[in-house]
């Protein structure tokens, strides 16, 4: 049972790096972090259960925090993904290709 | 009873907390607060690094919880002397931020987050496990956009979103390693850990999982695209945080890391692809640096180009194991000389009302200070003696030598050359004909001073080489 979720939380991990590349419009590049964020959490909470009948209370802590963590980042991220609207019209991160010192 | 180095230690994160809370609940009273607090914290990290000097390194949970549960402070001669750093840059950008935020919406919010942002790598540096080490992480990231999309503008604004992204998917990967971490070993103390290491497959992806997310953060090549934009387009108090501080913040994670935890899944080949990249990102961020059009656009891509530097660090570890000691002077070096150049093109730009570069000659003849400032910062830059720049070249081709790896030591060399080109190329436009800007608008004292302050500061070092590896040879990774 345990590594169906370690796999799960891997694949939700690389799930989300994929969307983050692939995907344009910001809005999706946040749920794609979101979605990477999950993959590590239930990774955490896998390990939890590792151990046999009490579960580890580390991880949980861990996940919790981590939880604290990605709300407050979507937020800030969502509130700056607003702005770019206003100001530019679009939400799309600016066109750049590579370096460009002019 | 006296105070011990970490209870200073601890203060010097509470203290810009409480700043930066009160800047935020009193906008209007920004300038006073972030003058106030800044000194408080710089006094707090004086009694830190005293604290090391005098009782060497040590360690303690917050309000006697203790490892697992409890949050680890960890304060030793390499944390005490990135506070110091914090300390000196962050004072001298308080002072000129005086002079240079005069638009009362940017001031009001300003003096929060620079605080903020103070006590989050304050925090960080002294962390003592890998997952505390995430929130501070986080906290620095978070700060470090915020400030950077302070000015407004479209090109701010952009800039700030993609270097959100790269620090989120950065954090992320670091706490998968994390995870790993915890899986493999069942501890998150950085002590323990490196302690417990067994060159595993687990252990293996997880220092790779962590050393990519934080080399994203830190810019190195090629991961580096982000940093230009951002620091160039930031106001230059920003700027000068981010080029001197924010980025070294995760290189010092990197190097904590390294030395600590992870010393033995080094393979061979390692060292060398880490310094390959340091040398790509030295002539790579030199030519776009001799390139640029503008004057903030130079000191960002001399920024990436002088990281290379840093990354030399694995290399020259392999064949001269206190090589870390030699590039942590050069951090310093770079920090206060970095910080000082952003600070004296933000004069400029403010006086001539842009940052083009074939246009800022009649201002600079007008500027005589500032464009001093920038040069002597400059020389620290190329490596010049006399500068603090130019001991940290020295300790490092030292190292090099000792270890017979000519061809490091002549990289190094040959990155001042560099230097000295887009340093010089900028100062050329001072000694140029032309007729005077009628648009000129006088700096105000208060950044002119600092700004030469900072760049005295950057010819101190020179002389403080010494004291500086007294200092980071009191190291506790391994209590």
């Amino acid at each position: 049972m345990i590594p169906l979720y370690l796999i799960g939380g891997a694949a939700l991990f690389a799930l989300g790096l994929h969307a983050l590349v692939v995907r344009r419009h910001l809005v999706l590049k946040v749920l794609a972090l979101n979605v990477m964020g999950s993959g590590v959490f239930m990774v955490l909470l896998a390990l939890a259960a590792r151990g046999g009948a009490e579960p580890d209370a580390v991880p949980h802590a861990l996940v919790l925090t981590g939880i604290v963590v990605a709300v407050s980042a979507t937020a800030f991220a969502l509130a700056l993904i607003l702005r770019v609207k206003a100001v530019t019209g679009r939400a799309y991160l600016p066109e750049r290709n590579g370096d460009d010192p002019a | 009873m006296f105070a011990t180095g970490l209870d200073w230690a601890a203060w010097a994160v509470a203290v810009p907390l409480v700043g930066a809370l009160l800047a935020g609940l009193l906008p209007r009273l920004g300038p006073v607060l972030g003058l106030v607090f800044g000194l408080l914290t710089a006094l707090a990290v004086a009694g830190a690094v005293m604290g090391v000097w005098h009782e060497g390194p040590v360690r303690a949970g917050l309000g006697g919880w203790d490892v697992p549960l409890g949050i680890a402070l960890s304060l030793d001669g390499l944390a005490a002397l990135m506070l110091a750093m914090t300390a000196v840059v962050g004072l001298a950008v308080s002072i000129y931020a005086l002079g240079y935020l005069r638009s009362s919406q940017t001031r009001g919010k300003f003096w929060a987050l620079w605080l903020w942002l103070w006590a989050s790598m304050n925090a960080l540096f002294l962390s003592g496990d890998v997952f505390n080490i995430y929130v501070t992480l986080e906290l620095v990231g978070l700060a470090a956009v915020a400030l950077t999309a302070l000015s407004g503008g479209a090109a701010a604004l952009g800039a700030a979103m993609r270097y959100l992204l790269v620090s989120l998917l950065g954090s992320l990967a670091y706490l998968m390693g994390v995870a790993l971490l915890y899986g493999g070993y069942g501890v998150l103390d950085l002590a323990a850990l490196g302690a417990a290491m067994e060159p595993d497959k687990v252990s293996r992806l997880a220092a790779v999982l962590m050393t990519v997310g934080l080399l994203m953060k830190t810019a190195l090549f090629p991961l580096h695209v982000w940093l230009p934009p951002a620091h160039g387009s930031a106001p230059a108090p920003v700027s000068a945080v981010l080029s001197a501080l924010v980025v070294k913040a995760s290189f010092y994670l990197i190097l904590r890391l390294w030395l600590d935890v992870f010393p033995v899944l080094t393979v061979p080949g390692f060292e060398l692809f880490m310094g390959a990249l340091g040398a790509g990102a030295l002539l790579w961020g030199s030519l776009l640096a001799l390139r640029a059009a503008r004057l903030k656009q130079v000191v960002a891509y001399s920024t990436v180009a002088q990281l290379g530097y840093l990354f030399l660090v694995f290399p020259l570890m392999a064949v001269t194991p206190g090589a870390w000691q030699a590039v942590v002077f050069f951090a310093l070096a770079h920090a206060c000389a970095k910080a000082t150049v952003f600070l004296a093109a933000g004069s400029l730009q403010k006086a001539a009302g842009h940052d083009r570069l074939a246009q800022l000659g009649a201002v600079m003849r007008k500027e005589p200070v500032t464009v001093f400032a920038f040069g002597i910062a400059g020389a620290s830059l190329v490596g010049l003696p006399l500068t603090g720049g130019f001991i940290a070249k020295w300790l490092l081709v030292d190292v090099a030598l000792q270890g017979h790896a000519w061809g490091w030591a002549s990289l190094v060399l040959a990155g001042g050359l560099l230097a000295g080109g887009y340093v010089f190329r900028v100062l050329g436009h001072a000694f140029g004909r032309g007729s005077v800007n009628p648009d000129h608008r006088p700096v105000p004292a208060v950044m002119v001073w600092s700004t030469l302050v900072l760049a005295l500061v950057s010819v101190a070092l020179g002389f403080a080489g010494a004291a500086s590896l007294e200092l980071l040879a009191l190291h506790g990774g391994r209590t």
